[in-house]
């Protein structure tokens, strides 16, 4: 048996309509995975499955070799943070928390001491006699975590947690977040459609895409090479770049690069901050380039400039501090990723 | 300006007029009436005095009756509750695609004549009734049951079966209040199914309950027709009394003094719910 959460082939279906295809994942313990995906892509009914609250269609889960798909909701040693808090509206801070100690018959005294550290790492224990619509989002979110955490489950859900909040308390958040996972080293499985947090937040993603897992990989590798086109424009910004391959050399229309490919159509990612203007010195491994500034964005850090190359192809680069460009570009050639056709 | 000042005036005059005329004249007076009295000729002395009260607070009659009145009320919104409450659960969780027929089940009722229905219960309850008939043919008993009609337990049965709607709507609209994430939430952090009903669904259906109670409790307390139709000597309630009092006795001050006193534990049994309700929905 291989890994701490094995899922083995999972698939769901709703009716006629195939929301899971055949997923197979191994995820390894204390590790935060992310599932990143649209709506619609499944992430949530996988998320769903694996707190037991749909049933796969086929498949298996398995947890530290126990069968988990075969286990009720309330037996599986998995907790979910839910996108709406789902805090009880007629319970205190504290008797949220402590619900899942209560419902398992923990005596007081450990109650009391778990719930007042759990409300301490969260920093909530000042709160612990207010009701929740007396907290903020923010608050809300921290006591939901707590809850989840002070019953040290072997695997926490996150459910689009922080999609409530406002974008500053969400980088603030998402920090806090990975912080604390390392602190109590529980597997975390975040779902989420933002990418930009999928990255900043995750140890491994796992792209889905209708229904079926596009690519996974550590942020930087999927980031980086992109193995389809798909997973190329969803993680940041990407130019897509057709050419064809003749002979070793793959002729872009403006420019051409030697490939070790099959002859044939071939479509190339190239990340917009990887061209920059081309500088005078000779380097054997860059690929040059003319094109014409159309459009420039400034964006404080950096600026997206919009290039219209010989031949109408336009790309995105992206540029450090305003510099001069004389309409010359290049980029390395190693920065080119060879795409696979869906 | 000067159509929408008409408007507004035809929008809140007849309203107004209605309220006054037919609530709050009235209601004046009764309160009037219950401090006059009746001289030797049994006309209506116009001189305020406490006489009517004195007498209700003096005769244990009307202490028995109210007590009477109160504790069929009781056993109505017990019975009602415990109808109601499992009937509006398993429309909510798990009627699935019939709920909307078993809720238009549940309604119907309300449409056919109370009359008819009280009837319908002399038809079932009396000694050749269906019940008894039932009973007797299969051996479950010799002689007919007596205790089935004219008697408190008809008049409890009937006004249950009147008012478990009255129970089953509010509460039906507080269980659907409840957020499903709640229960997931409740069952992801451990809890049976029991454990999520006694500390998530209950507790937060309480607003609902204590309303359809309230309902269920001050109507069956002022009704008439239950105990006239089905009930005996032993079942008369409040509300036979004031009508006696007006009708046989010809004693409008005295029963509208018994009025008086049912409007006032009315309107303190509804300041003390709604008191309640709010607090809980609040929390």
């Amino acid at each position: 048996m291989s890994g701490f959460l094995s899922l083995e082939d999972v698939s769901k279906r709703f009716g006629e309509h195939a929301v899971l295809e055949s997923i197979s994942l191994d995820v390894e313990q204390g590790e935060f995975l992310t599932l990143l995906g649209e709506s619609g892509s499944g992430k949530t009914t996988l998320l769903r499955i694996l707190a037991g609250f749909e049933q796969p269609t086929t498949g298996r889960l398995l947890l530290e070799d126990q069968r988990l798909d075969v286990m009720p909701p309330h037996r599986r040693p998995i907790h979910t943070v839910f996108q709406s808090y789902a805090l009880f509206p007629h319970m205190t801070v504290f008797d949220n928390v402590a619900y899942g100690l209560r419902v398992r018959g923990c005596a007081r005294d450990e109650m009391t001491a778990r719930v007042g550290e759990a409300l301490e790492k969260v920093r909530m224990e000042q709160f612990a006699k207010h009701f929740p619509r007396q907290i903020s989002g923010g608050q809300k979110q921290r006591v939901a975590l707590a809850r989840a955490l002070v019953n040290r489950p072997r695997l926490l859900l996150l459910d689009e947690p922080l999609s409530a909040l406002d974008a500053n308390l969400r980088l603030e958040m998402q920090r806090e977040l990975k912080v604390l996972q390392r602190e109590v080293g529980i597997t975390f499985i975040f779902v989420t459609h933002d990418q930009s947090e999928a990255l900043a937040i995750s140890d491994r993603v796992v792209l889905l895409h209708r229904g079926k897992v596009e690519q996974c990989g550590t942020p930087r590798a999927i980031y980086s090479t992109p193995r389809t086109a798909y997973a190329a424009s969803f993680l940041g910004k990407s130019n897509l770049i057709a050419g064809t391959v003749h002979q070793g050399v793959a002729d872009c229309g403006a420019f051409s690069v030697p490939v070790t490919l099959a002859d044939g159509p071939v479509t190339f990612s190239l990340r917009p901050e990887c061209i920059a203007p081309a500088s005078e010195e000779n380097n054997e491994q860059r690929v040059r380039f003319v094109a014409e500034v159309v459009a420039e964005q400034f964006h404080g850090a950096d600026s997206l400039l919009t290039l219209r190359c010989a031949g109408g192809m336009e790309l995105s680069a992206r540029v450090g501090s305003p510099r001069s460009h004389d309409g010359r570009f290049a980029f390395e050639a190693q920065n080119l990723v060879t795409l696979e056709h869906e | 300006m000067a159509t929408r000042r008409l408007s507004a005036w035809l929008v809140t005059v007849p309203p107004l007029a209605w309220i006054t005329l037919f609530l709050f004249v009235p209601y004046c007076l009764l309160f009037c009436y219950s401090f006059w009295s009746l001289d030797a000729n049994q006309q209506v002395l116009r001189h305020a005095t406490l006489a009517n009260y004195l007498h209700l607070a003096t005769t244990p009659l009307y202490l028995t009756v109210i007590l009477r009145s109160m504790r069929i009320a009781f056993s109505v919104v017990l019975l009602s509750l415990a109808i109601g409450y499992p009937l509006a659960c398993f429309l909510v969780f798990q009627a699935g695609r019939y709920r909307r027929m078993l809720y238009q089940a549940v309604i119907i009722p309300l449409w056919i004549s109370y009359l008819v229905r009280a009837y319908a219960w002399k038809v079932i309850f009396g000694n050749e009734g269906v019940m008894n008939t039932l009973l007797l043919w299969c051996h479950a008993t010799r002689h007919p049951l007596g205790f089935l009609l004219y008697s408190p337990f008809a008049v409890i049965v009937t006004l249950t079966h009147i008012y478990v709607p009255f129970v089953v709507l509010p509460v039906v609209a507080s269980l659907e209040k409840i957020p499903h994430e709640l229960l997931e939430s409740s069952s992801d952090l451990g809890a049976t199914t029991w454990q999520t009903f006694t500390r998530v669904i209950l507790p937060l259906s309480l607003p609902g309950v204590l309303s359809g109670a309230t309902f269920a409790f001050l109507l069956s307390f002022g009704d008439f027709l239950a105990p006239l139709l089905l009930g005996g000597p032993s079942s008369v309630m409040i509300a036979n009394i004031v009508a006696n009092l007006f009708g046989a006795d010809y004693n409008w001050p005295l029963g509208a003094a018994v009025a008086v006193l049912i409007l006032v534990m009315v309107l303190a049994i509804l300041t003390i719910t709604q008191r309640l309700e709010r607090r809980w929905r609040a929390a």
